[in-house]
Parts: C-alpha cells; structure tokens; sequence
C-alpha cells in the first residue's frame, strides 16, 4: 500500500496535469494505475472534483473497464489469454497449470504478494499461441515448462 | 564496411526471445571485435521462423530462423555475416514462396525497415501519397478513395469513401479522424504489426484523412494490451511533428493536423465505434444508438471519420498510384488486398496480404500447411469472437464479403483461427455466450441478459439434459440476440453459436442434422 500523502499529492499532480485534456478521465486513471499500480479508493473524490464530475461517474468508468483495479496487485500482473486461438493450442490446461501452480483463481493475488493473475482476451499474438504476458512483457507458444521457468525466475529476482 | 544485420522488434517476434538474439549478437560480435549495423525491424509476418534474422549480403537479405541465443555463436562460426550455409539458413528471404507469391500494398514497407526511422520511410515511398493529396482539392482526394473501392477492414466493410464523403459535407467548425486501434479480435494481429512495424504509414493516412474532410485533430485509440505499439506510435508522432508532417504548417502548406494516442482499458466492446468514442470521451464504454451517424455526429457531437488502423494504413499507397491502381486488385465488390491473418492450431501461422478472391482452402493449405499438431483441420473461425466457425465442406468458399455472407459467415477483420480434431464445438459455442457476458456493455437487454441465459442452456445441453427442448430454446434464443441487440456484440455472437451447432451437431449430443434444426 501506498502511504496516503504521497498517494494524495501523486493523485493530484497527474489530475492537475492532464485534466484539461479534452475527455481527460481515462488519461487520468492510465497515470495514476501507472505510478501507483492500481486507483486507490480515496483518490475517486480528488479525480471527481477536478473534472467536475460525481464520485459515482468516476467509480463508473473505473468498474466499466477490466483492465482498472481499484486494490493494489502483486508484484508482478500475469495476463494469461483465454482466446479461441489460444484455447485451440491448449490454453484451457495452461489455464489449469497456472492456476495449480499459484494456488490462485483469476483476479486473486498469492499470499506473499508476489503475483496477481488476471484473463485477458487476445494479446494479438495468435500467431504464436497460447500468449501471457508479465507486466510489459510477452510470452509466446507458452507451455506449463515455460511458464515455470519464467516465474521462477521473477522468484529469484524478487 | 560493417555488416548490416535485421532483428525484428514485432512483439511476437520478442515473445519468442527476438530480443536476446539481438543482445546475444551484439555481444558476440564485439567480443570476436566484428564491426556489425544491428537495425531492429517490423516483422515479415512469417512467425514460425520467428526470431527470424536477415543479414544484408551482395546478393541481398539472406534470412536465418528461427534463432534461438544458443545459436548465435554458431552463426558467426559459419559465416553468416557473409550469408553462408547454417541449419538455419532459410536463403534469399523475399524468394520465400509465402512471401513471394503475396501482393503487399499496405505492408509493402513491414518487415524490410527500421518502424521508427523516418528518413527510412520516405525513401521507401513514405509520404508520397501525402504529397500528393496536399495539392488536391478536398473533394479530389475523397474521390480517389471511393474509387478504390475500399470497404472499412476493421470487420463491417461499409464504403470507406462514401463515411469520408459524408463527414466533408457535413460543415462543422471542428471535425475528428478517429483510428480504431482497439484490435480485440482473437486471431487477428495485422493492425499491432502496422502500428509496430510501419507507424508512419497510419499517421500519414490519418493526415491525408484529415485533409479531406477538413478535420484537425485526429485521435489513434489503442487497446492497452499493445505496449510497443504504443511506444512505437508515440516515437514515430514525435518525429513527425519534428520534420512537420504533423502540426501547424504541415510540409509549409499552411494545413494543420494534430494527432495523439489514447489507450482504452481492457475492454472489448471499446472496438464497437460508438462505445470507441464514448470511451474516448472519458465515460463508461456504452453504445449509442445510431442514428446519429458518427459522419454527422461523433466524438464531443462533431462529424467524425472513425475508421479501422488498416482502412488508414492503406490510404497513402491509394493517394501515391490512384484510385484504380488499389482497385484493380480484387475481385467483385471486395475491392484491394486483404492482409489475411493464419492462427491457431496452424503450421505456419502469419500474415498472408492478398487480392480478394482465394479460397479459404488455399490459405489453410497452401500457406498455413494444414494444422500444426498435424491432425485433420475440423474448424476454423473466421472474422473473430463473431465470426462463424466454418467446417471442411466450405473452405472452397472464396475470400471475398459477399461470398462469405452468402454462407451465413463474415470475414470481419480477416483472422483466421484453425482448430483441430480434438475441439469440443459445443464447448467453443459456450465460451462465445461467455465471451458476450463479459464484454457486453450493458445497454441493451438482448446481449446483456441473454448471453448469460445463453451459456446456462448450452451448459444443460453439454450435460444432456432436455437436450429436445433445450436445442429449440437456444435457437429461439439466438434470434432475439440477432435481431434485438443495438450492436456487433450481441447481434452476431449468435454466427459462432449457430454455425457450431448447425455443422457439428453432433458435439450438442444431436444425432444428426435433421433433428438439430
């Protein structure tokens, strides 16, 4: 968690920063889920009243879109894709392997707070299925070998 | 004189280690102390050779792939710097069949350069159909537009001429060209490979768009699961406002365009254009109701062309040889190239740009090599999560709109996913109700309330129970989804429900096809 003055002055200096853009919100919640990893709760009044706009619209928007979370994340997000091309090289048993192996359903983070797990639908990388992705980076042709590899790797670094 | 060597910097070409061969090349050539030129290029869309290396010899591009970093040291061994034999050679690479027996007009330039260098682009034909169309009359650059017979890529195929024709008559002190970048479509990856591998061919369509109807501003809206499409889109607009083909006074013509990237949040309804511009607009991703038109009324309420990344990627080539050049491709009302994207279970998944009118077969075959685990291609989905499966009997169907409604299917955004033997269609049927659950926005009740009823029944029918009255059910279901939904999402998620019932039955647990009806 982030401490709630930094997370404040944070807030405000994105807002502050981009709300004269003409339809500023969604630039808004990209920077704040960019610098502190999700949009905490209590920077929904701030964000509302610089655009001059109802708690209850920014909630809105921010429950309409999957990506936007509104609890912090793990150290690391996996994206894993359930997408018909990924389903047709066998992403439903990576989906069962991965689930296994982090002992976590989708939209859950591990107890040391190391991985949240999150569906996506298509990463576009179809051509090279079945595709997840860990923060910015993309895996391909992704096999319960592979994804071993690349966690316990990020273990290691952490 | 130093060597000059390619590694793609396409995601798919990273997701599979591109970018430590690239590190694994440079390391070795400095440490044997080779001088080497190492340009990070677009992807030639041939993603089973990917991490494909090019070295550039006298003959030409000599390509090696897949590479993998244990390879690296082994290259230099043989010689590859000077385009010598190696288990990874794969010869001169534009004399690959796959490649060579393609007509790329729109990804002309992908896979041969450096995405980001705009010097590069210029001398490869970049900007010529800007420069052309920045000496023509409004009205003269809509023309050859329509005279191409372009029809929207991102899936609906409406005239891109008559949308553009209809914003410049609408007058309006401010207007937007929009990009659809919200590439959602599993199977599909052709609009990620312009934007990473040839960036300024869109912004040049956007500013030739912006041109004829008389917009300033135009907005790229762009899914955020593309990261280095965004980086590469947000370098190459920073360069060209640098050499002013973006700005004020573009090329000293006293025309002024401005554009910016903006990322939607994770949800695919945000590719159905009106929730694209209520979501650009800063609200929940909801659907409008048309009329309006987005032409007439679009985003902030002004006359709005909002067209798909490949619809604006294949202007500038349109503006640079005419109209008819474009047109003379294809066949029938299916104008032009279609870059057709091979996915799935499929050998040799890629980007295939042809004229409209192969068949299906020859794609499946000729360029993918049937399925990649070898076993007999059952189904494959054509046009994304709403496209209808399609079984054997009609892969002879050609690649053309029409031919394709004919069959009750669409071609959508041109992917191709394939599926062998051991898929469960009654189980892909499910997951399309799914699907439609979650990204439904909500709106309107058909696509909202009904995709869930609609997994419920298909669960009862996979558990075989009524499976007689459950069958007439989801089909009664499936009309009210078709004809009462306000958009694409609940109107066609009935095409890959029906189609699978109808052509595989006998995954519902339906004998044959007489009692499925």
């Amino acid at each position: 968690m982030t401490e709630p003055g930094i997370m404040l002055s944070t807030v405000q200096d994105i807002t502050t920063a981009l709300k004269d853009k003409p339809g500023a919100l969604l630039p808004i919640l990209h920077g704040v889920q960019d610098a502190l990893g999700y949009i905490p709760v209590d920077s929904i009044p701030h964000i509302a009243k610089a655009l001059n706009l109802s708690r209850a619209e920014v909630h809105g928007v921010i429950s309409f879109y999957h990506y936007f979370r509104d609890t912090p994340p793990g150290k690391h997000t996996i994206h894993l894709c359930r997408a018909e091309s990924c389903q047709s090289r066998g992403s439903k048993q990576l989906e069962n392997h991965v689930k296994n192996k982090l002992a976590i359903d989708f939209h859950e983070t591990t107890p040391d707070g190391k991985f949240s797990l999150e569906p996506v639908y298509c990463l576009g990388n179809c051509a090279c299925s079945p595709a997840m992705q860990i923060g910015n980076e993309i895996y391909g042709r992704v096999s319960p070998d592979l994804f071993d590899n690349a966690i316990n790797e990020l273990r290691e670094l952490a | 004189m130093s060597t000059t060597i390619y590694v793609p910097c396409d995601s798919s070409a990273i997701s599979l280690g591109a970018d430590r061969v690239a590190a694994a090349i440079a390391y070795e050539a400095e440490k044997r102390g080779i001088a080497i030129q190492l340009i990070r290029n677009g992807s030639r869309g041939l993603f089973w050779l990917e991490p494909l290396v090019e070295v550039v010899t006298g003959k030409g591009r000599v390509g090696y792939g897949p590479v993998q970093v244990s390879d690296v040291p082994g290259l230099f061994d043989a010689a590859f710097l000077q385009g010598e034999p190696h288990h990874r050679s794969l010869g001169l690479i534009e004399e690959l069949d796959y490649l060579k027996k393609q007509q790329r007009l729109t990804f002309a330039r992908i896979g041969k350069t450096d995405p980001v260098n705009l010097d590069e682009y210029v001398i490869n034909d970049g900007y010529r159909g800007l420069t052309n169309a920045l000496s023509m009359a409004p009205q003269d650059i809509v023309k050859h537009v329509t005279d191409s017979g372009l029809r929207g890529r991102g899936g609906a195929a409406f005239p891109t001429g008559i949308k553009w024709n209809t914003v410049l008559n609408t007058p309006d002190e401010q207007k937007y060209i929009v990009c659809n970048a919200d590439e959602g479509d599993s199977g599909t990856f052709s609009d990620r490979m312009v934007m990473e591998g040839d960036p300024f061919v869109l912004i040049e369509g956007m500013t030739i768009a912006g041109l004829a109807v008389g917009a300033t501003q135009g907005y790229i809206y762009l899914r955020v699961e593309y990261p280095h499409a965004h980086a590469a889109l947000n370098t190459a607009i920073e360069k060209a406002y640098q050499a002013d083909y973006l700005g004020n006074n573009i090329q000293s013509s006293g025309k002024k365009f401005d554009l910016e990237v903006r990322l939607g949040a994770g949800a695919y309804i945000c590719g159905e254009e009106t929730s694209l511009m209520e979501s650009l607009e800063g609200k929940r991703g909801l659907v409008r109701f048309k009329p309006p038109l987005p032409a007439i009324s679009g985003l902030f309420g002004k006359p709005t062309v909002i067209n798909n990344v490949i619809s604006l990627a294949s202007v500038p080539i349109i503006l640079d040889k005419g109209g008819d050049y474009y047109r003379n491709f294809g066949m029938g009302r299916s104008r032009g190239t279609l870059p057709v994207q091979l996915a799935g279970n499929i050998k040799y998944p890629g980007l295939v740009e042809l004229a409209f009118g192969l068949t299906l077969r020859e794609l499946l075959y000729d360029f993918g090599g049937g399925s990649a685990t070898g076993r007999p291609i059952r189904a494959v989905q054509v046009g994304g999560p709403l496209g209808a499966y399609l079984p054997e009997s009609q892969f002879d169907t050609l690649v053309d709109y029409e031919a394709f409604a004919g069959i009750w299917a669409v071609l959508g955004h041109g992917g191709i996913v394939v599926f062998d033997d051991t898929v469960d269609m009654a189980e892909m049927a499910r997951y399309s109700m799914e699907f439609c659950a979650i990204e439904s926005c909500g709106k309107c009740t058909p696509c909202r309330i009904g995709s869930t009823r609609g997994y419920e029944v298909i669960d009862d029918i996979i558990n075989g129970r009524d499976v007689n009255k459950n069958i007439p059910l989801l089909r009664d279901l499936c009309d009210t989804l078709l004809n009462g939904s306000l958009c694409a999402l609940g109107g066609m998620t009935p095409y890959p429900v029906l189609s699978a019932l109808n052509h595989f039955p006998e995954d519902f647990g339906i004998s044959d096809k007489a009692n499925a009806a």
